[in-house]
């Protein structure tokens, strides 16, 4: 896959492979590229996790992800930005989410992943139902 | 007049995929609100904290709505 067709937003059920995102960024005009991954965690606030199993509001989610990946190229001249987050179950210690920021110098880098990851969390239709032995939650549902 | 609500997560699990409300003309989201708390008193806690959108844009509680209307309702996210 060349880096023309890798989307910069994508939702998939599909395991996660940041080293694609990861190539697709380097590239001559980039100085930094910063990659961070969500990953599942196990235990969770005390509890064994069985897995994590994610839903979105598909049309909105990648929508949403497409406006905040805008947002970061356009704050940060020269930027390529992506965005992949995983839907369905995902197990302990796989990765759930993807941001990669190539830009010009590293402080840029850094702040762009920032900016989309924290988007992420505050606005992208996405949840996630923690399912352990003792059954299952979703996450931030309790008011 | 109609309005459509898509449900997702929580609210899907307790109430459907979706919900159909007959509501009086002119009705505003703060109205979709009030309604839903009043039939799911249940869900009234977390529909206090949730928000509502259409196609892909959240809209706030004043927005004006006509007959027909989809809105999806948003429990607090929790992506990543």
């Amino acid at each position: 896959m060349t880096q023309k067709d890798i989307p910069r937003v994508v939702l998939t059920p599909e395991p996660l492979d940041s080293r694609v995102l990861e190539n697709a960024a380097v590239r001559r005009e980039a100085g930094a590229v910063n990659v961070f991954l969500g990953t599942v965690r196990s235990p969770n606030r005390g509890k064994e996790v069985l897995y994590l199993d994610y839903e979105a509001h598909e049309p909105m989610a990648l929508s949403q992800m497409q406006r905040l990946v805008d947002e970061a190229e356009t704050r940060w001249k020269g930027s390529v930005v992506y965005l992949h987050h995983r839907l369905g179950r995902v197990a302990p210690g796989e990765v759930s989410v993807v941001v990669v920021a190539g830009t010009p110098h590293r402080a840029a880098s850094f702040d762009a992943c920032r900016h989309v990851i924290e988007g992420l969390k505050r606005d992208v239709p996405i949840w996630k139902k923690e399912v352990g032995a003792d059954g299952s939650e979703w996450v931030n549902s309790r008011p | 007049m109609k309005v459509t609500l898509l449900l997702f997560a929580g609210f899907r699990d307790a109430l459907g995929d979706r919900i159909v409300l007959d509501l009086p003309t002119g009705s505003t989201v703060a109205q979709v609100r009030e309604r839903l708390a009043a039939d799911h008193a249940d869900q009234e806690g977390l529909l206090r904290v949730s928000r509502f959108a259409r196609d892909v844009d959240f809209v706030p509680d004043d927005t004006e709505l006509e007959d027909g209307v989809e809105l999806a309702l948003i429990p607090p996210v929790s992506g990543g």
